[in-house]
């Protein structure tokens, strides 16, 4: 459930991304595994302690992931269409990787937990607060961000502007501003992910590799074009993923997402909670 | 003929100040992993080197020349490994240092051996020493010497009936599993789960799982350092209750800096330790935290006393002469004595496999305590 959560919080700022501003973004991975640099930089660099590192680490990542992001790469790109955005981003992941590797260290490094390490029996079975407080925490930004994208005015025009960007431009939606939201939302929620896998999987300039490509396929799976696609599809493979390894074989767990996005392709290419799209030719 | 003399004569004096030069040098390529699931291993090794052959420049090199030691990253892997040992070997070196993981020496030891270059590594799969290159030198004990310890302390001191094995799928955790597979059946302790995992794994939830569920009486974790520090962090988070054994991958310092409190108790052999109670070995590791700002791992000893093991063999030799460095390293044993770089007294076979003096130890309080001293093999 735990890994599922965090699968479901990356695949999440996937779909919102293409929904938003046609941007598939391949360096969604290193997205995830940065802001935990950025947090131990402002405490080995800064001389900060724990929380305020956190604090300026989230707020880094909301800078870099979100804003130059757009400003940067995707803006300059995406008027070319969205392969070279899409070669961009698989640039900028390489970028992100061997920047890490080259300017920080290329080996692991512990990354603090802001909770507990200990674990607590529930009827007889054992469970980790890690993982409790993983999936609290996702489930809070899930709902948070369904709350405000169906019942607050700003969510509402941020889901027109997905819709139909001219006619909500039309309608007076400012709908660069909700582009740019959709940006910093993403990068809110990568970091989110980043703050909670680093403590188990610790910071290392590798994290990204299958990161991404798992939350990609959850993406897919559960439906490119709906956000509860994603957190279905982020949620089913955290299960399946760890119940295979565990109970059948762990030498396949690799190729588990592989079949079951060749699977979904061929039976159901929506997305099993995805719409399907007629295009236009 | 007046107008060329000056340019002939300059370009005579330049190559020969260059010849000259080389001559006052040593060429000791050091190949080793610096990225890559190998990189704690590679950087220690690495450093460890560059410790001592500091120190003997310091003290004007080996026979008057000094070292110089060129560094190549084999990224962990085996095939660019290959490639970066066969660029070392067009350099005209020496010796050449590393690398760590087994599975890049398994592939490229074969250039050095084709070229005649000996060839000094820490790695520790057991085939490394089996397959008859005369070539290749290790700093660190192979599996076939490890393995019988960890065995006789499984059965001696823990008096386990049951284990379960966790190892990594590559060279080094394959050769491993089945050393360790082979002693446990020779002393009847029964092998309940045999877990393998891939090099660079980050999530060891499923692992722990099937561990757990097997319910041996202890478990034997052979993985490489940074999975060592997720398994035991994914273990503590699941409460395992059951000893967890290994060897120097998983009583390392860099794997109880990154597994923090979940380390503890964690028990094994170590061929090595920067933590033995042995007064050489722990001037070396303060030089060591002096110089580079971390405490080294028993692959910064590797690296180091194999910088060292060149230098005492060369200065017996008395000339640089490669084929004469293998044949006088094999049966070689050198003293802290003959020379003190080597910490403790290190004998080579003719295969090339160490024997020298081992632990017993425990993770306690976030530090590697040992609690026995084993003799040399051969004693």
């Amino acid at each position: 459930m735990a890994t599922g959560g965090i699968y479901a919080l990356v695949a999440i700022g996937f779909v919102l991304l293409w929904q938003t501003s046609q941007t598939i973004n391949f360096a969604q991975g290193e997205f995830v595994m940065l802001p935990a640099f950025f947090v131990l930089a402002a405490m080995k660099f800064g001389g900060l302690g724990f929380a305020p590192a956190m604090v300026a680490g989230f707020a880094a990542a909301l800078i870099v992931l979100g804003v130059l992001f757009k400003r940067l790469v995707v803006d300059p790109v995406l008027r070319h269409g969205v392969l070279p955005l899409v070669i961009s981003t698989i640039a900028l992941s390489l970028l992100m990787k061997e920047g890490v590797k080259e300017f920080y260290a290329a080996d692991a490094q512990p990354f603090p937990a802001a909770w507990a390490t200990t674990s607590l029996r529930i009827g007889g079975a054992v469970v980790s607060v890690q993982n409790l407080v993983i999936i609290a925490t996702a489930v809070v930004a899930v709902v948070a961000l369904q709350y405000f994208l169906n019942r607050t005015r700003t969510g509402r025009q941020m889901q027109a502007t997905a819709q139909n960007p001219e006619l909500a431009l039309a309608l007076g939606i400012p709908v660069r501003r909700m582009i740019m939201l959709t940006f910093l939302i993403n990068a809110a929620l990568v970091a989110i992910a980043s703050f909670l896998v680093s403590p188990i999987y610790l910071a290392k300039f590798t994290n990204g590799e299958t990161l991404g490509l798992v939350a990609f396929i959850a993406a897919i799976v559960g439906g490119f074009n709906q956000v509860r696609g994603a957190i279905a599809g982020g949620l089913l493979l955290g299960l399946l993923d760890n119940f295979v390894a565990a109970y059948l074989s762990a030498q396949y767990r690799a190729a588990l997402p592989l079949v079951l996005l060749i699977v979904v392709i061929l039976v159901r290419p929506q997305g099993l909670l995805g719409r399907a799209e007629e295009r236009t030719v | 003929m007046r107008t060329l003399a000056t340019p002939v004569l300059a370009a005579a004096l330049a190559f020969g100040s260059l010849d000259a030069a080389a001559q006052q040098t040593v060429n000791m390529p050091i190949v080793i992993e610096l990225s890559g699931p190998g990189a704690v291993s590679g950087t220690n090794f690495r450093d460890g080197a560059v410790l001592a052959i500091e120190e003997i420049n310091a003290k004007g090199g080996i026979l008057k020349r000094k070292i110089v030691a060129p560094q190549s990253d084999t990224q962990s892997n085996a095939g660019i490994s290959r490639a970066q040992v066969q660029k070392a070997i067009d350099s005209d070196p020496y010796v050449i240092l590393g690398p760590v993981f087994s599975g890049s020496v398994m592939v490229n030891m074969v250039l050095c051996q084709q070229a005649e270059v000996p060839q000094i590594t820490g790695a520790e799969a057991a085939g490394i020493t089996q397959a008859g290159n005369p070539y290749i030198f290790r700093t660190s004990f192979g599996q076939q010497m490890s393995m019988p310890k960890i065995a006789n302390y499984i059965r001696d001191g823990l008096k386990a009936k049951s284990v379960s094995v966790l190892w990594v799928n590559n060279d080094f955790g394959k050769g491993g599993r089945d050393t360790f597979v082979k002693e446990m059946a020779a002393r009847n302790i029964k092998v309940v789960a045999d877990v393998s995992t891939e090099s660079g794994q980050v999530d060891f939830a499923a692992d722990v799982v099937k561990l757990k569920g097997a319910n041996a009486d202890a478990i034997f974790v052979y993985t490489n350092e940074e999975e060592s520090a997720r398994f035991l962090r994914e273990a503590r988070k699941q409460g395992v209750d059951k000893p967890l054994i290994g060897e120097t991958t998983l009583l390392g310092q860099k794997v109880i800096d990154l597994a923090g409190d979940a380390a503890n108790g964690a028990r094994g052999h170590v061929g090595l330790s920067a933590d033995a109670p042995v007064p050489a070995v722990q001037a070396f590791k303060e030089k060591f935290v002096k110089r580079f700002g971390y405490v080294p791992d028993h692959n910064g000893i590797k690296g180091y006393t194999g910088v060292y093991a060149v230098k005492y063999a060369t200065e017996k030799i008395g000339k640089f002469d490669r084929k004469l460095l293998a044949k006088t390293l094999h049966g070689l044993t050198i003293t802290p004595k003959q020379e003190p770089g080597i910490l403790m007294e290190a004998s080579w076979d003719a295969n090339g496999d160490i024997d020298r003096v081992s632990f017993l130890a425990e993770v306690v309080e976030g530090k590697q305590k040992i609690v026995q001293t084993l003799p040399k093999l051969g004693k």
